[in-house]
Parts: C-alpha cells; sequence; structure tokens
C-alpha cells in the first residue's frame, strides 16, 4: 500500500535525525505495529515474517509468560491460564463481562459478582493479573519487535483504541503502555487512524463514514475530510461488540446441532478455534465443514451454511446498524452526504455485513485497504508527525470528539451532563458547587459517563474527594470544578474554592481503573521479572527524552529566538548545554533536573511563541501555506 | 494575543449575530492548526500544557459561535444582559399552551411508534427555529432591543430542547 508519499527526496528529516516511533493496533485478537520508513508507512513483522501478533498471553508457573503465536497454540491445552481478548476486560468490572460464565477463567470475586470492586482480575499460574498487565504483555512484544528492527530505543508510540471506549477503558490502554515502557505520543481513535491512512492516500475531501468492526469492539464514526483537516463530526458504536460474538453464535449453534452436553474449559476452546475457522471459511465458500474430536472422545462433523451462519448473527449486523443512523443525526446528515464507507477490520470481511453496510448506505462499501493493517499504518502515520519528522508540506491536522457524555452525579441519582459526547477534543467545562452544611470543609463528586438521565444507567468514571475547603457557613464557598478533556479523551480534573482562592485537594478513586500505587508496583514487579537492567534501560529512556526536549527547544530557538531578550536566550542556551553534559553522564537523576531546568527556563517563552502563532494564523499568512497544502489533494 | 478576550475577538470577527459561517469555520481551522496538541507532541511539558489550554480555549469559542442559539446567548452575556433560564414564568400564556400541544403530539406519536410523524415533526419545528432566529438578528444586529431578544432567546431555549426530546425518540424507536 503507498501511504505519503509527498515528500520530495532529500526533503525528508536525515537519518541521525529520524525519531524511531511507531504506531500501535491493540487489537482484541490480533496486534500490529507499524512505522514510517522512508516516507512510507510499512507494518513490522517478527523473525517469520509474520505481520499479526495474536492478543494472547499464556502465564506460566515459573513466572515467565508467553505471547502471541506460541501462546495461542497452547490455548485449548491451557486455557486457564491463556488470556484471549483482554481488551474486552480493559477497565471492566466483573459484572460487566458477558458470557462470563462461558469463559475459562479464575475470576477473583466470582463467587460475589455483585460484592466484587474495580476492574477483573484473573488467577493464573503466574499470579493475579488484571487485563492491564495483559496488554502490557502484548506491548511488550510489538516494542521489543519494533526496537529489534528499527535498531533503537522508540521515543514514543500512538495506539489506536475503539472510538466508543470511555474514560476507563483509554485510561487502562494508556496504563498498560506505561507498563511495557511505552511514551505514548496519543491514544488514536481506531477509525480516525484509518480515515488519515485512506483519506491521505486517496486525496479524499468529502463526508466519509468508518465503520469499523474487529475482534471486540464495533465504531462508526463520521468525518469531514477538507484540505489537510479530518474532522470526527460524531462518533457511536458499542464497546463489546465483534467479530468473537458472530464466533460465539456458530458455537451455540454447533451446542445445539450437535446436542453437545456442558463442555469442559478444554473443549469449549477447541470448538470456539473451529467456529473461528468456520466463519472465515464462509468468507469465500458456501459450505463450511467443522470437526472436531473432543476430549471425551465424541466427534463433532457438523455443515455450516452460509444461509445459517446469516440467519443466527442478522441480530448481530443489525446492532451495528443502529449506531450508524445515530451518529449520521449527530452529525446532523442524511445517507446520501455520505461521500464513501471505509470498511475496517477483519471482521468487515463477512458478506452479510458488507451486505447491511451497503444497503444502508446505498452504495458499495470501500474495501481497497486491507481491514487489518489500515489502522496500524495510521497510527503510525500519526506517530511520525507527532514525533516531530514531518517533512516541508507535510502536515495535516486531527479534529476528534469524546464518544459519551460526561457528566455528574446530581440529587435524586440524576446525572448532570457537563460535556456533550461529540465534543471536539480537548474540551473543558467549569462548574461551580457550594457547601450545604456551616464549617463544610469537604465535598464529594461522582462523575459518570453515558446518556441516559440515572447515575445507575450510566458508567461510573470515579469518585473525587475535595478537601481543604475553608470553614464558612452554608451556601457561601464557591468551589470551581474543572472538567478537562484532554486530546487523547481522558479526563483531568481540578478544583479551587473561588472566594479564598484555596486549591482544593482531589483524590480521584477510579471505579473500574487501577490506582497509581498499584502501576508503580507492578511497575517494580515487571522490572523484576525482565531479564534486561532496569536501571539502564531508564537511564537510556531519560537520555532520549532529554534529546528530545534539546532539539524541540533548539528547533524553536531557530524559527523564534527573536522573541527572547539576549539574556534570556543566554539562560537558555546555558540550560541546554548544561543538560546536553549531563544527558552524557550515567546519573537519570541528574538528566531529569536538568530537563526541570530547561523547561523553567523556557516557560515563557513558549508562552510568547503560541501567541506568535496566533496571530499568525490571524494575520491570514497560514491561509496560503493552507491552500499550498491543499493543492495535494483535489480541490473540492 | 489574549487568552481572557471574548469568542468574536479570538476569531476577529465583528460582534454580531449574523456570521458568516464558512469565515467562521476557516478562522477555527487556522488557529487550532496552529495550537492543537499534536503540534506540539514532541515538545517540553510547559509548551503542551500552554497548547492544551489554548486548544481547549478555541474549541470552547468555536462552539459558542457556531450555533445560533449559544450565539445569542453569549452576545446576550456580553451585553450585561444574562438569559435567566429560570425566568419560564414570564412566558406568555399562548405560547405555553402552543408547547404542551407540540409535547402531546410529540409523546403520541411516540407511544404509537410513528417515526415518520416524528420526522414530520422535526422538520416543521425546524423550519419554524429557523424564522425565529432570523428575528432575532434583526433585534440583536439592528434593532439593538436587547430585552426582546432575550425573550426570543428564552423562547428559542424550549424549543431546542423541544427539538432534542424529538430526535431522542426517533432514536428511542430505532433501537
Amino acid at each position: 500500500m503507498a501511504l505519503l508519499q509527498i515528500a520530495e527526496p532529500g526533503e525528508s528529516a536525515a537519518p541521525h535525525q529520524h525519531k524511531l516511533a511507531v504506531g500501535i493496533d491493540l487489537g482484541t485478537t490480533n496486534s500490529l505495529v507499524a512505522t514510517v520508513r522512508s516516507g512510507l508507512a510499512v507494518v513490522l513483522s517478527d523473525e517469520l515474517g509474520r505481520t499479526l501478533l495474536p492478543s494472547v498471553v499464556r502465564y506460566l508457573p515459573d513466572g515467565g509468560t508467553q505471547v502471541g503465536f506460541d501462546a495461542q497454540e497452547q490455548q485449548s491445552v491451557d486455557p486457564r491460564n491463556t488470556v484471549v481478548s483482554a481488551k474486552r476486560l480493559m477497565g471492566r468490572g466483573l459484572a460487566d463481562i458477558a458470557h462470563r460464565e462461558s469463559m475459562p477463567y479464575d475470576f477473583v470475586g466470582a463467587e460475589d459478582v455483585q460484592g466484587a470492586q474495580g476492574m477483573v482480575r484473573l488467577r493464573t499460574a503466574g499470579g493475579v493479573k488484571t487485563p492491564v498487565e495483559v496488554s502490557a504483555d502484548v506491548l511488550r512484544a510489538l516494542r521489543a519487535r519494533a526496537e529489534a528492527a528499527l535498531g533503537g530505543p522508540l521515543v514514543g508510540a500512538v495506539i489506536t483504541v475503539p472510538a466508543y471506549f470511555d474514560d476507563a477503558q483509554r485510561q487502562a490502554t494508556k496504563d498498560a503502555a506505561r507498563l511495557a515502557g511505552l511514551s505514548v505520543l496519543r491514544l488514536l481513535n481506531e477509525p480516525t487512524a484509518a480515515a488519515i491512512a485512506y483519506g491521505l492516500d486517496n486525496a479524499a475531501e468529502g463526508v466519509y463514514a468508518v465503520y469499523d468492526l474487529g475482534g471486540g469492539t464495533f465504531d462508526i464514526s463520521i468525518l469531514n475530510l477538507s484540505k489537510g483537516i479530518f474532522e470526527v463530526l460524531a462518533t457511536g458504536g458499542d464497546s463489546a461488540l465483534g467479530g468473537d460474538d458472530f464466533d460465539q453464535r456458530i458455537f451455540c449453534w454447533m451446542l445445539e446441532a450437535a446436542k453437545l452436553k456442558p463442555l469442559s474449559a478444554e473443549d469449549a476452546r477447541l470448538l470456539l478455534t473451529r467456529a473461528r475457522e468456520a466463519k472465515e471459511y464462509l468468507t469465500f465458500h458456501g459450505v463450511a465443514p467443522i470437526t472436531a474430536r473432543l476430549n471425551s472422545g465424541e466427534l463433532v462433523d457438523l455443515k455450516l451454511t452460509t444461509e445459517i451462519f446469516t440467519e443466527i448473527t442478522q441480530t448481530l449486523v443489525a446492532k451495528t446498524i443502529q449506531p450508524v443512523k445515530k451518529a449520521l443525526r449527530d452529525a446532523g446528515l442524511q445517507v446520501a452526504d455520505v461521500k464513501g464507507v471505509v470498511m475496517v477490520g477483519g471482521a468487515t470481511r463477512m458478506p452479510q455485513v458488507q451486505r447491511a453496510v451497503g444497503e444502508f448506505f446505498k452504495q458499495d462499501p470501500l474495501n481497497n485497504l486491507d481491514p487489518d493493517k489500515v489502522v496500524a499504518l495510521g497510527a503510525a502515520t500519526q506517530a511520525n508527525l507527532l514525533a516531530g519528522n514531518r517533512a516541508a508540506g507535510d502536515d495535516w491536522l486531527l479534529l476528534d470528539v469524546i464518544p459519551l457524555s460526561l457528566g455528574l452525579e446530581t440529587m435524586g441519582g440524576l446525572v448532570e451532563k457537563i460535556i456533550p459526547r461529540n465534543s471536539t477534543i480537548p474540551a473543558a467545562r467549569a462548574q461551580e458547587f457550594t457547601t450545604f452544611r456551616d464549617g463544610q470543609t469537604a465535598m464529594a463528586v461522582h462523575v459518570v459517563q453515558g446518556e441516559r438521565e440515572l447515575v445507575t444507567d450510566c458508567r461510573s468514571l470515579a469518585r473525587f474527594e475535595l478537601r481543604g475547603i475553608p470553614p464558612m457557613v452554608a451556601g457561601a464557598a464557591r468551589i470551581r470544578v474543572t472538567f478537562q478533556v484532554d486530546a487523547d479523551g481522558l479526563l483531568a480534573v481540578a478544583a479551587r474554592e473561588q472566594t479564598s482562592g484555596v486549591e482544593a485537594n482531589v483524590t480521584v478513586k477510579p471505579s473500574y481503573g487501577l490506582s497509581d500505587d498499584e502501576i508503580a508496583g507492578m511497575l517494580k514487579d515487571s522490572m523484576a521479572h525482565t531479564k534486561d537492567d532496569a536501571m539502564r534501560r531508564a537511564l537510556k529512556e531519560a537520555q532520549v527524552e532529554a534529546q528530545r526536549l534539546i532539539e524541540a527547544v533548539q528547533s524553536a530557538l531557530k524559527s523564534d529566538g527573536e522573541l527572547l531578550s539576549a539574556e534570556e536566550l543566554g539562560r537558555v542556551e546555558g540550560a541546554i548545554a548544561k543538560l546536553q553534559t549531563t544527558a552524557l553522564g550515567e546519573n537519570r537523576r541528574h538528566i531529569t533536573l536538568a530537563m526541570d531546568d530547561l523547561e523553567a527556563e523556557t516557560k515563557d517563552f513558549a508562552a510568547r511563541r503560541m501567541d506568535k502563532s496566533i496571530r499568525r494564523a490571524l494575520a491570514g499568512r497560514k491561509v496560503d501555506e493552507l491552500k499550498e497544502f491543499g493543492s495535494h489533494g483535489e480541490n473540492k | 494575543m489574549d487568552f481572557s478576550a471574548d469568542h468574536f475577538t479570538l476569531f476577529s470577527l465583528p460582534r454580531a449575530f449574523r456570521l458568516d459561517a464558512a469565515t467562521l469555520d476557516r478562522k477555527y481551522r487556522e488557529i487550532q492548526a496552529q495550537v492543537h496538541p499534536d503540534k506540539f507532541a514532541h515538545a517540553g511539558d510547559a509548551e503542551r500544557r500552554l497548547s492544551l489550554q489554548w486548544a481547549t480555549r478555541v474549541n470552547e469559542a468555536y462552539q459558542a459561535l457556531k450555533k445560533p442559539l449559544p450565539r445569542a446567548q453569549y452576545l446576550l452575556h456580553l451585553a450585561g444582559h444574562d438569559v435567566g433560564a429560570e425566568n419560564n414564568t414570564a412566558m406568555p400564556a399562548d405560547f405555553l399552551i402552543e408547547q404542551m400541544e407540540w409535547r402531546e403530539a410529540v409523546s403520541e406519536a411516540r407511544a404509537a411508534g410513528e417515526q415518520h410523524e416524528l420526522e414530520h415533526l422535526h422538520h416543521r419545528l425546524k423550519s419554524g427555529m429557523s424564522e425565529r432566529y432570523d428575528e432575532i438578528g434583526e433585534l440583536l444586529d439592528d434593532a439593538g432591543d436587547l430585552e426582546q431578544a432575550a425573550d426570543r432567546v428564552r423562547r428559542l431555549m424550549f424549543l431546542e430542547k423541544l427539538l432534542f426530546e424529538i430526535d431522542d425518540a426517533i432514536a428511542a424507536l430505532e433501537e
């Protein structure tokens, strides 16, 4: 696939300045890592030339792990310790997991589901594992693959998430990356990543829909592509609907058709594998033979026809069309406004899905991209841009949205929406609260995500406790709570008492996430288990970071040095020189301190530069640049 | 550029209800292309923080000006004439009766599962609202009658909510 052939020879950054950045598609069933090499996005393969990495991790009694194909081969033999589709468990509580009873895992707290708190945990031979740790093991394998292929430590990664992931699921993904030692340049929505790959490749302009049916998640995003701007107008989906569910339907049909008694975990895993194979076979054939020899000695011998498969999965396909309608309405558009429908995710290969999408949009879906790779390729392209590797004229902007409204619990268990769904991010909203008792010094705020009116119908994200409010009579305090959603779609909360200016202390208790202490503990554990020298690695990372900062400041000085007085310039240059010397040494703490100093010296400079950029944008100079960029695509 | 400047100043647009949507879109994108966090992903902490604040600020301003109701509310706010949402008791009886009739029609269509009727109601309401926005434009930009404009804005707050409920009902029928 040709991507991004915009850079002229000699225009791209010199090889030694090229920063190693990757895009990672952390999928339910399979994961991929891609990068941009010589202006071309490519998927990186393992030593056997395989591009996909099954998102499967097996935990061994000696504390070791198997990841990918090795683990996948063992899943019917050792289902309890072999975790598949961990993505479905990210940021989820025990009560949220559908088909829990048919999963072979030993869930912690399964004896009392209602009483279970926080994110799900699995007991394995290698100890209790959260889905975050399982995902971190997958990411670690991809990082190792990338570093071996590229020959050095990565400066960062863009990791894709389903657009419909809520805050807890996004945070869990970011935590997994942190555990895997990856610096996250951005969490990017999967359909948006696909739109970048498709849009840049085809110089597309106009309204496009991205229909993304993955292994375990479904997303629909409506985007407007115009002159290098990818603006998401609306997004929708179902974060618990994907190809896995089609396998599950075939599995249930098999149980019924072969009149099977309740199965062991091993047999269930075997039949689910056969179900997946039959599903894939039916993409190109009318009938799929299914044979399996169970542990009990029983032989399963069935034939699944396209007609039966279509019939038993009809409701699943229909379930994807509802969010499509809703997203179109949210975008204020009709079917006729959509210029093209980009199909993403392996599950879109199913003929009945293709047909349903084609019928709804009254046009043939676009299938000219590999649905398994397009997300990783788009992510790599974005990672390359974010890392600062872009060539002249090679520039675009993504404007993405939050998929679900953020709200607060108010009196009577009702939700007050604070940031509505499909708001362009970053977004913020401040809300004032007051005390209702004399001398009240603390206050609890419950943040939820979802569209329903009752708190119990929405996802609980976190409970915040504000402490240190100065004692006043009831109703006198004015506590301004600011909710900030960043460009990763993650929420942060800050609070300040307005009359006294006292910064209230915010303690976050994530409902389905991990606390900072838990993450720190896991980091320590994982370092104890990995064979490479953790200290050396941390030093190396600090050195890479320092280099990144020095380059960023130097390039800022080159373009906007005149914004500094001679004295200020001297101080900044002094801080750079000091960091350069420190970074050559072996003391990680000194490097961090020297970086802090340089940050401090450039704070005002950063503000002046931002100011200059905005003025320039308004003065219209940027208009000409945009026009120039537009000529790369077809003008409307 | 002053971070606390009003939304119109931020986009260098005249402070008026009638605005050129294409110009607003263009200016929004031009500024966002300069300040967005994606432009600073490889920069230092200070610049990243600033970028987040500015991009948030620009999004807020764009949201406030893009749609007519928030724009009218914002203009009234700038003129020191905030629209009290709790003032609905001051609405004239005929307007309130008309509202009740609309709501009845919506809930009947919803109960009967008549999606076409709901869509018809949506379009009828929408075209009525567009005339009322024209009127607000005259009141704010030509007559400078803040009192009357605030009254019309309050009515439109009702209608926008009604429109939202109709869309909600259509969505509920699809599910």
